[in-house]
């Protein structure tokens, strides 16, 4: 009996934050963090980033100028800086932190929840990046909306745009303030004001240009810190996996089992329908597909990806050896430990106590800061594609039919991203209390099946029609919402049912199909005249999506 | 883009030997990926047994190489097909490109000219 309840204890909180990770997907749920002691080595590093990320934006300001300028930085940024920078988007703190604790409770289906992340990739490399490039200037609406009626695609793909945004800000300002209680010791409404004013002088004054930038030097910062923490841990095991695995079996509670797959993918269709969510809605997302626009060339885009794919995958394995680092350096030391045996601060910080082991408070202290710069430059990205679907999709084709004011368009994407910042901010608020770990992966199911959809229909589909696309993206959209609040993480976890309704971890195994099936019948049955329209602009587009022959040739100018 | 131009383009044999090529070959390397990933993915799921189990004298079980092997099979696949567009695509680009314009400077019209969007 004196063992069994802090072993149940103990099993009790690694089943917790295995159900909270897969259905977090992205996001770390800190849950309510309890604020530690200030610490000034990591708020110093922080504000050297914030420096040097401030001078990168006075002089990304001088060359911010035109609406290309601040939606794609002109295109002038290059296939391998523009990699670094979607990697940058995809090692988020949720990933670095959210996966090391993942592999550090459970072992092996850490991995498992990684590889999701990195397998779209490829699929976007060979279907959709140059394609992409040689059709778009500015949003994925330029894609999606190509030789459709504008107005209905244009606004379905702004609410796609919007919805995707909010939900994964939301997500990202909430765990800016409980990281910035664990990390730096301060007030969680000190790091929702903070994240917010950054990032809306980052946007504002520097464009795409200081918002890209930002993403590539927090991805090397990150890059570096964690190759030097794998490195370190493989060097006390003779760079022997083998030696470092079996000391961990040997240390960790559940033993063996951390070697296999354990409750991560609770069922086939669970496992198939998060894998679906992560592959596809990593093509669907805005801000990730927006800069796919800020390099010169198809050659360029697909560059790009090859970067990215390589950054995240070595990423993903170095997080793997952390996470198995901290089982056997952190998980065995005491002073990492409160009185119950927990971790302190909880198993997110993993990684971070791992830091402190390997390379003592200053390193400790450049990882903390790393973790915050990573929430502040996703958070920008976000914010500068929420803008755009609003200044350059709504306003300026909608709107002003495509022939807005000189000048009035960079206006209002400027005035969006003040809006966007304050609306963060509110919501960091009103959510403080409140378990958003379902919101990241709400987004990933909306991209999927809602943006997704729609932009591989139109682009790939030569049938696809105007109603086709609108009214199929939007079920596709309703349907992923609506899935998400009847399951456990919404339905149980935010509105304390006793059981969920909808069984499984993601609906986009169900909602993607409803999206394709959506586009696909309301494009067969439409007879209108539009649709002949629709159809006959097919060949002129597949031309230029195959061969670029008549897409701007961006350029930094 | 003016209709004539992606008449003359489509009946460009450089064109349709890109698109027929490309395609193909994008589509095999997705079911490739998609092969080894929800692979991975329903062994984790049916076969838990066999993920955990060890390969040899150690620790090390069936699922930490597998595991690894779908990471560096992701990144190689983006690589080879990198590879093949950079050379073979891109050429078949370019010369579809300049058959275009050289076209067009016989019919007058600008191939290169941003196409203007309602």
């Amino acid at each position: 009996m004196k063992n069994l309840i802090p072993n149940l204890i103990h099993k009790t909180s690694a089943l917790a934050l295995l159900a909270a990770s897969s259905a977090a997907i992205a996001a770390p749920d800190l849950g309510q963090a309890t604020k530690q002691p200030t610490n000034w080595t990591a708020i110093t590093m922080f504000a050297v980033f914030v420096i040097l990320t401030l001078f990168i934006t006075k002089w990304a300001a001088k060359r911010t100028r035109s609406a290309s300028d601040f939606y794609t930085a002109g295109g002038g940024i290059t296939g391998f800086q523009n990699g670094l920078a979607i990697a940058g988007d995809f090692m988020s703190a949720a990933s670095f932190l959210g996966i090391s604790a993942a592999v550090f409770a459970n072992g092996f289906d850490g991995l498992i929840y990684a590889i999701g992340f990195l397998v779209g990739w490829p699929v976007i490399t060979f279907l959709m990046a140059e394609r992409l490039r040689n059709l778009g200037r500015f949003t994925f609406a330029d894609v999606a909306a190509y030789r459709f009626a504008q107005k209905p695609v244009r606004m379905f793909a702004a609410s796609g745009t919007l919805v995707t945004v909010l939900f994964y800000l939301i997500a990202q300002m909430v765990g800016a303030g409980q990281l910035i209680k664990l990390l730096f010791g301060l007030d969680y409404s000190i790091a929702v004001v903070l994240v917010g004013i950054l990032m809306m002088v980052y946007v504002l004054f520097g464009g795409m240009t200081a918002t890209t930038w930002v993403q590539i030097i927090k991805a090397v910062m990150l890059l570096a810190g964690a190759s030097f923490m794998a490195f370190s841990v493989l060097a006390m095991y003779n760079f022997s996996p083998e030696q470092l695995f079996a000391k961990a079996v040997e240390v960790h509670a559940k033993k063996d089992s951390i070697m296999g797959p354990g409750n991560f993918i609770k069922d086939p269709i669970s496992g198939i329908s998060f894998g679906m969510a992560l592959m596809f809605g990593t093509a669907g997302l805005p801000h990730i597909l927006m800069r796919f626009f800020t390099v010169p060339s198809a050659k360029e885009a697909r560059k790009s990806v090859l970067w990215a794919t390589t950054w995240i995958g070595y990423f993903y394995i170095l997080t793997f050896i952390i996470g198995f680092g901290a089982i056997v350096l952190v998980g065995t030391n005491p002073a990492f430990k409160d009185a119950a045996g927990k971790l302190l601060g909880g198993n997110n910080m993993a990684a971070v106590h791992l830091a402190n082991a390997v390379g003592g408070d200053v390193f400790l202290g450049f990882i903390s800061a790393v973790a915050f710069a990573t929430i502040l430059a996703v958070v920008a990205g976000l914010t500068l594609s929420g803008a755009s679907a609003v200044s350059h999709d709504i306003y300026a084709t909608v709107i002003k039919k495509g022939q807005p004011a000189p000048g009035s368009e960079l206006r209002v994407s400027k005035i969006t991203t003040i809006i966007l910042g304050i609306i963060a901010v509110g919501l960091g608020y009103v959510f403080e209390t409140v378990n958003v770990a379902f919101m990241v992966s709400l987004a990933f199911a909306i991209a999927a099946s809602a943006n997704f959809p729609v932009l591989f229909m139109s682009v790939l589909w030569s049938k696809c029609t105007t109603r086709g696309a609108t009214i199929g993206g939007f079920l596709g959209l309703i349907t992923a919402v609506g899935l998400t609040v009847l399951s456990k993480s919404v339905w149980v976890d935010v509105f304390h049912n006793k059981t969920e309704i909808f069984p499984y971890t993601s609906p986009a195994l169900f909602s993607m199909t409803v999206g394709f099936v959506g586009v696909w019948l309301f494009s067969v049955t439409d007879k209108s005249p539009r649709a002949a329209i629709d159809k006959a602009g097919f060949e002129a587009q597949e031309v230029r999506s195959e061969t670029g022959i008549g897409a701007a040739a961006a350029s930094a100018h | 883009m003016d209709q004539d131009i992606v008449q003359r383009v489509k009946s460009d044999p450089n064109y349709q030997k890109l698109v027929k090529t490309r395609s193909r070959y994008g589509w095999m390397l997705t079911w490739a990926v998609m092969v080894v990933y929800y692979g991975f993915t329903l062994l984790n799921a049916f076969d838990k047994e066999f993920m955990g189990s060890r390969i040899g004298a150690g620790v090390m079980s069936w699922g930490v190489p597998l595991g690894l092997f779908v990471i560096l099979f992701t990144v190689v696949v983006t690589g080879i097909y990198v590879r093949r567009a950079n050379k073979e695509f891109d050429a078949l680009t370019d010369a579809i490109q300049r058959n275009a314009a050289a076209g067009a400077t016989g019919s007058g019209s600008a191939p290169t000219k941003q196409k203007v969007r309602a």
